[in-house]
């Protein structure tokens, strides 16, 4: 059984059809890459699958459950998590606030114990502060736990997207152009990274990049997207020596 | 219980008290004018007002400007149980607040998907339907007003203010005052984080409405009488300038601002004509040369006595 | 004709009337929020400005009601470019809220400066028009109700013509869809939106005029009630669009004077607040607005 399967998935912004048809499967485990011209709908797969947009037409099928219709915080409780192409931290908290806020759904006191500081706040909070900088450690940027989100140079703001998406505890993690922006050093380490806490959260990735060398490199599998329809997929050797993809999109660049 | 007795919360408290008792002095040996206790009454009122609209607007993000609406709920709903049926006094106040809070809920359930000056509207809206609402309502004197004996006192509106103030502190220092937060910073972000938007921005419109209808209640409770035309919308600005001048989104900044504008206010007293038009000369200027208000989003701590023993708490305090 | 119909239509016209002043009004919030995005609080104000400044060319200087109208516009014209200048320019790049703190506080100067400058004595308009009514089927036309209407809808259709047709009504849309572009583009963003504050407030003290012929009365605090009402108005047509509050200035005035009409008067105002939240949680870019989604 995949983790996640979509049928038919289509959607429509009036008579624009960004996606079309849509079929992908997802089995545990997997590290998939999703790659297409700009405009061919690769954030619009994002935002269906994590409830920001309404599909249209077809089924989603996460963890043998129906997750259409759902909103993007349930979708986000039933195990999925997502990063943004253009990075949306809250910017002007601290960084171990933004990993705070997305361990709020499991947090372990009432409101009322929060509005009169009963004992079981104290404990949550204490907890919540524990495995927030452990996560932080992981991704190097314990030191700057109090910093303010937006003083962080570019490349830890991507990173720190990941930890946070990292922290509401996901089985598939959606990541939307991680490398946008770094150079290649910063792109190998990242590439690394995920490498790495795929093993260590047993994780399933899909991911949209530009980065040639980064979906090459990382994945396993890839879904190539042009008008909204997928064209091709396979291995990413099979990619690249399909004349279809090649057409649509790599060019010469490949060749 | 061991949690709270930490060296900031002694020296807080301890200050508290210490304010309490001086002014309370001055009552009891006569020395303070009524007029400058009328003053130190309506701070209290005000501190609650401008807390819990920063709550909305300035923690959650939202761009409420009906607050005087749910302040008049509050007002009329409180003289109601203790003029009309003669109940007790803070049975009054809480029965005045919860019904401001019930009026928050249902009015912030449809509007609340409304964003920047539409949700603005909507409140503005809101505020005037309540104050046309009670102007109507012939049993409360209408557009005459309601007269009730005052039965406030100093102890008690003080008492009510610092709860306010600790309770809606409590509430912004804890995962839910986060989940608010995040909203205000990127509404998408934070669904995608697992916050469920819709539930926090009701819940902090709903506590703000509480507590603004305290504050009605304690103001319907002090001041002899109550008008529908107090809490027409211009009351609504004066507690959102409040906010502003502090710095949206500072607790500390909100309180800061609800002392000066009222001071402000009382020292112009004297020169009503000129009230207002040096009112909003000071409100342009300010708006012009530090539109983020005295305090920005920064909080006024008692940071300098150590972090010791105040580990525990999130890491912004 | 029935009494009930008579009357049905003698309401019709009362609210065409006043709806007529809640479109120029309107008008003048739209254009302003169109293009730097700010609810201009102070309009209601500009328009009680121009209702004085009206009534002054009445009495002192003795002039005709046409003479006056163009005085009073002009002279709320230079008003309007004068507030945007001090008070809004320098907040150009602020948060909306501090902005809309701004607007809130020019507007409190206008009233209680107003306040000191004439007094808060309400003022007697002086009839403009003779007291003509013609009746046709049983409804009363007043002199004044043709002369409102016809007012209004020949600056709106001016106004129209402006931003359709000529090349700064070009800049305006423009500038309102995307300042930095027509920056670009080499037209001076700034002069534009003084430009629009001049007409809109222009068309305000048109309204203030009528408003003072139509109510015999003025008083410093006036502007308020109609300026909240007239943003109603501008939602309710979709703000931003010329259109919007012309069919929502009037629709507002038509409601008002039914509920008015059926002995509820002391509750118009809340209906107009009523219909204005129902109207934006049901479709709140307005009745003609398009919807804008944010981009994920």
């Amino acid at each position: 059984m995949p983790l996640l399967k979509t049928e038919n998935l289509s959607k429509s912004f009036g008579g624009l059809k960004a996606v079309s048809n849509l079929d992908i499967e997802i089995n545990q485990g997997e590290l998939i890459g999703l790659i297409g011209p700009n405009g061919a709908g690769k954030t619009t797969v994002f935002n269906l699958l994590t409830g920001v947009y309404e599909k249209t037409e077809g089924t989603m099928t996460f963890m043998d459950k129906n997750v259409s219709g759902l909103k993007p915080y349930q979708v986000t409780l039933r195990g999925m998590a997502r990063t943004f192409q253009n990075i949306r931290l809250f910017s002007d908290l601290s960084v171990i606030d933004n990993v705070k806020v997305a361990y709020h759904q499991r947090t372990s006191y009432s409101t009322f114990s929060a509005l009169f500081r009963l004992p079981s706040f104290y404990s949550g909070e204490a907890e919540m502060q524990r495995k927030a900088m452990e996560l932080l450690k992981i991704f190097n940027l314990d030191d700057k736990a109090e910093e303010t989100a937006k003083n962080l140079p570019y490349g830890e703001q991507r990173r720190l997207e990941i930890a946070r998406a990292l922290a509401t505890d996901p089985q598939l993690l959606l990541l939307d152009e991680p490398a946008a922006g770094m150079n290649p050093q910063e792109t190998h380490d990242l590439m690394n990274l995920i490498r790495w806490i795929r093993e260590k959260f047993k994780l399933t990735i899909l991911l949209i990049e530009h980065d040639m060398s980064l979906v090459m490199g990382v994945c396993e599998r890839i879904y190539v997207l042009d008008y909204g329809m997928i064209i091709a997929q396979g291995a990413p050797d099979e990619i690249k020596s399909n004349p279809k993809v090649i057409e649509a999109y790599l060019g010469e660049e490949v060749v | 219980m061991r949690n709270w007795f930490n060296r900031k919360n002694i020296v807080a408290l301890l200050g508290i008290v210490l304010l309490y008792a001086v002014v309370q002095g001055l009552i009891v040996f006569d020395i303070m004018p009524p007029f400058y206790k009328l003053t130190l009454i309506l701070i209290c009122i005000y501190i609650i007002l401008s807390t819990s609209l920063n709550l909305i607007n300035g923690i959650t993000g939202q761009f409420s400007i009906g607050h005087a609406g749910f302040m008049a709920v509050g007002a009329y709903v409180s003289a109601m149980v203790t003029a009309i049926m003669h109940g007790p006094l803070l049975l009054g106040i809480f029965i005045g607040a919860v019904v401001a809070a019930l009026g928050g809920l249902l009015v912030g359930l449809p509007t609340l998907r409304l964003k920047g000056d539409y949700l603005a509207i909507a409140t503005l809206g809101f505020g005037e339907i309540v104050r046309i609402v009670f102007l109507n309502m012939e049993f409360v004197g209408g557009a005459a007003g309601f007269t009730l004996p005052s039965k406030i006192t100093w102890t008690w509106a003080f008492l009510l203010m610092v709860f306010s103030v600790v309770i809606i502190k409590n509430f912004v220092g804890s995962t839910h005052g986060r989940a608010c937060i995040s909203i205000r910073e990127n509404e998408i972000a934070a669904e995608s984080m697992g916050v469920n938007t819709t539930k926090y921005k009701v819940m902090a419109f709903t506590i703000g409405a509480f507590f603004a209808g305290l504050a009605g209640a304690i103001y319907a409770n002090y001041m002899y009488i109550i008008q529908p035309g107090t809490f027409s919308f211009l009351k609504s600005f004066d507690i959102l300038v409040m906010v502003v001048l502090g710095g949206l989104g500072s607790i500390t900044g909100g309180i800061v601002g609800a002392v000066v504008y009222t001071l402000i206010s009382a020292l112009l007293a004297g020169i009503p004509e000129w009230r207002l038009v040096i009112t909003a000369v000071f409100l342009v200027v300010l708006m012009i040369f530090r539109p983020t208000g005295i305090m920005g989003t920064k909080e006024f701590t008692l940071g300098f006595l150590g972090k010791k023993g105040d580990k525990n708490a999130t890491s912004k305090n | 004709m029935d009494s009930i119909s008579t009357q049905i239509f003698q309401q019709i016209i009362n609210g065409l009337s006043l709806g007529s002043i809640y479109a120029l009004i309107a008008l003048g919030y739209t254009m302003v929020y169109g293009i730097i995005k700010l609810i201009n609080f102070a309009h209601g104000d500009v328009m009680m400005v121009g209702a004085y400044s009206g009534w002054f060319a009445v009495t002192v200087l003795h002039l005709p009601f046409l003479p006056a109208l163009l005085f009073s516009m002009i002279s709320c014209a230079l008003l309007g470019v004068l507030i945007e200048r001090i008070a809004y320019k320098p907040l150009r790049n602020a948060s909306r809220i501090a902005a809309l703190i701004t607007a809130i506080g020019v507007s409190l100067f206008l009233e209680y400066g107003g306040m000191i400058v004439v007094t808060a004595q309400v003022r007697t308009y002086p009839p403009v028009f003779p007291d003509t009514r013609y009746i046709l089927g049983g409804v009363y036309f007043k002199y004044g109700d043709i002369v409102m209407l016809l007012t209004a809808v020949v600056l709106m259709a001016l106004l129209h013509f402006t931003v359709q047709y000529t090349k700064v009504g070009k800049a305006m849309r423009a500038v309102s869809y995307d300042k930095d572009a027509a920056l670009l583009m080499g037209i001076n963003t700034n002069n534009i939106i003084s430009f629009t504050f001049a007409i809109g407030s222009a068309l305000a003290a048109a309204a203030g005029v009528l408003m003072g012929v139509y109510f015999n009365t003025i008083d410093p605090l006036m502007g308020i009630i109609p300026g909240l009402k007239a943003f109603v108005a501008a939602v309710l047509g979709g703000i931003g669009i010329i259109p919007g509050p012309m069919v929502g200035g009037l629709m507002l005035g038509l409601v008002e004077s039914v509920v008015s009409g059926l002995g509820a008067s002391t509750w118009r105002d809340a209906v107009a607040f009523l219909i204005l939240i129902l109207v934006l949680i049901i479709k709140p870019s307005g009745l003609f607005g398009k919807n804008v989604r944010e981009k994920v």
